[in-house]
């Protein structure tokens, strides 16, 4: 299964194993990870669920679609490679990714 | 020892027990819910799983195996049949009686049902569980006659997945325009005729007085007009569950009289979600909102204050809905508003409506402008220049 790496925004790691096929927001709440709300459950409607890639793995993950980009545009910690973790499907291809959690959640 | 006893099975109910753990609590958690299913989201039932474009798995808010693993007792279909606030415990209907140290009910809200004659014929539906959407889907042919009852985001939402679908479809609302509870004419009339459109006729002003047929639905009678359906579904609003609180004596009217910690009227006992009448301390006034984001923040709070933090519950209300390729999303009250700027284009079906009550921002209904909604959080009881606000030049991020 593959592994995703949660580093809150006090420095705190949790490394899960996740299902493929599930989305890092899902990994998440099924993990009590701190820092995301989830709100909507996945519909890209919240904004809730806002994390941040690290770097080197940008380029697997992607950037975001419009909707997404729309809804993260606003965010005040929103940084380059901000995403909603709700619209990335893990898979093996992101095996032991690292992604960072923000302070907030808005 | 005593632990955490949640009634109810559905997000407020899955979210507390997730956030007391979440929280640190390792006390005994028990859940009980009179479904049959792990907590689920209840969203997409008119949405993406009616459509079948969402697998059951999906809707599951956690699996099954979450529930195990955080040592949350988990009790499904089984009903709990009174509160003993005196004893502290509660009685399921099992028989079983279980001691509680602090309570959250969370027993959310029924659908208002239809009071005609011909209403137990069958074909004729209610939407507010996975089984009611699994006998609906069910009953489905390859062209139904599909009559729905109620204009509301249920009604619009189930009609624009049947229409996608392929089936016939009519919606027959008894006030004088849809969303008429809920938003302003000049939405009503956009999603109006953004059904009509797509081919969903639609009969306003239009009162249900029965049913007709053998066994199974036939017609739907409104008066001078009959409908051929074989296939009904009613929206028409929901109750909030408060039997339970109010036979043991809890403070209700309109929902489960809670303050501003998601606290009743018994300090030991906390309610969370639709079934709640709780005050608002950003809106300045007591509401009982039918709204999944409520819903959890309600769970988190009441949480947290059921371990000794004090938490208190502020939050704006928001709502969202999908139809068609549209997506709607919605922040505090239209009614709220004395005035409205419009920013975008309604024919292009991508514009936002900023409600305002004195220059100051206090409603937006957003379609397919995802960030005219995210600004809406920003810019709420904030003055906005109602000339930018309207004008697309105008970058949204210079408004704040």
């Amino acid at each position: 299964m593959p592994k995703i790496n949660f580093i809150e925004h006090n420095g705190e790691q949790h490394t899960v194993e996740a299902a493929s096929g599930d989305s890092i927001m899902q990994s998440a709440i099924n993990n009590l990870i701190p820092g995301i709300s989830a709100d909507c459950g996945g519909e890209c409607s919240c904004g809730t669920c806002h994390v941040i890639i690290e770097p080197t793995w940008i380029e697997k993950v992607g950037s975001p679609d419009k909707t997404e980009e729309a809804m993260l545009s606003l965010n005040p910690d929103r940084q380059p490679h901000s995403r909603l973790s709700c619209q990335i499907k893990v898979s093996d291809n992101i095996d032991g990714i690292i992604v960072h959690l923000p302070e907030f959640q808005y | 020892m005593a632990g955490i006893v949640i009634i109810g099975g559905g997000q407020a109910a899955a979210q507390n027990a997730a956030c007391l753990r979440q929280e640190g609590y390792t006390g005994e958690i028990t859940v009980f819910s009179d479904e049959q299913y792990v907590p689920y989201q209840r969203p997409p039932l008119s949405k993406d799983y009616l459509a079948g474009k969402h697998d059951i798995e999906r809707l599951f808010l956690r699996p099954a195996s979450f529930y195990k693993e955080k040592n949350i007792d988990l009790r499904l279909a089984a009903r709990v049949s009174e509160i003993n606030r005196e004893q502290k415990n509660i009685k399921v209907s099992s028989g079983e009686t279980v001691p509680y140290e602090k309570l959250l009910i969370a027993t959310g809200s029924r659908p208002r049902l239809l009071k005609v004659p011909g209403n137990q014929l069958a074909g004729i539906h209610y939407l507010r569980q996975l089984n009611d959407v699994n006998s609906i889907k069910t009953e489905l042919n390859d062209r139904s006659n599909i009559c729905i009852i109620g204009g509301g985001y249920i009604g619009l939402e189930v009609a624009a997945v049947m229409i996608a679908a392929g089936h016939d479809v009519t919606l027959v609302e008894s006030e004088n325009r849809v969303l008429q509870r809920v938003t302003t004419p000049q939405m009503s009339s956009f999603f109006h005729n953004l059904h009509k459109s797509k081919g969903v006729k639609i009969y306003s002003n239009t009162t249900v007085c029965g049913f007709s047929g053998g066994k199974h639905v036939e017609y739907v009678n409104c008066g001078d007009l009959n409908i051929r359906a074989n296939l009904v579904i009613v929206g028409i609003g929901v109750i909030p569950n408060t039997e339970l609180a109010h036979g043991s004596g809890l403070q209700c009217d309109n929902g489960i009289i809670v303050n501003d910690r998601c606290q009743t009227s018994d300090t030991n006992i906390f309610a969370a979600g639709d079934n709640t009448n709780h005050p608002n301390t950003i809106l300045n006034r007591r509401l009982r909102l039918e709204s999944v984001p409520n819903a959890m923040e309600q769970a988190r709070v009441s949480a947290k204050n059921m371990l000794g933090q004090d938490q208190i519950y502020r939050s704006l209300p928001w709502f969202w809905s999908n139809q068609y390729e549209l997506r709607l999303q919605m922040l505090g009250f239209s009614m709220d508003g004395e005035s409205q700027v419009i920013r975008g284009d309604i024919e292009e079906e991508k514009f936002a409506i900023f409600y305002l009550n004195k220059d100051k921002v206090v409603a937006v209904d957003a379609i397919n402008s995802p960030a005219e909604f995210m600004i809406g959080k920003k810019l709420y009881g904030k003055a906005v220049d109602p000339m930018n606000l309207g004008n697309l030049e105008f970058k949204l991020e210079d408004l704040i």
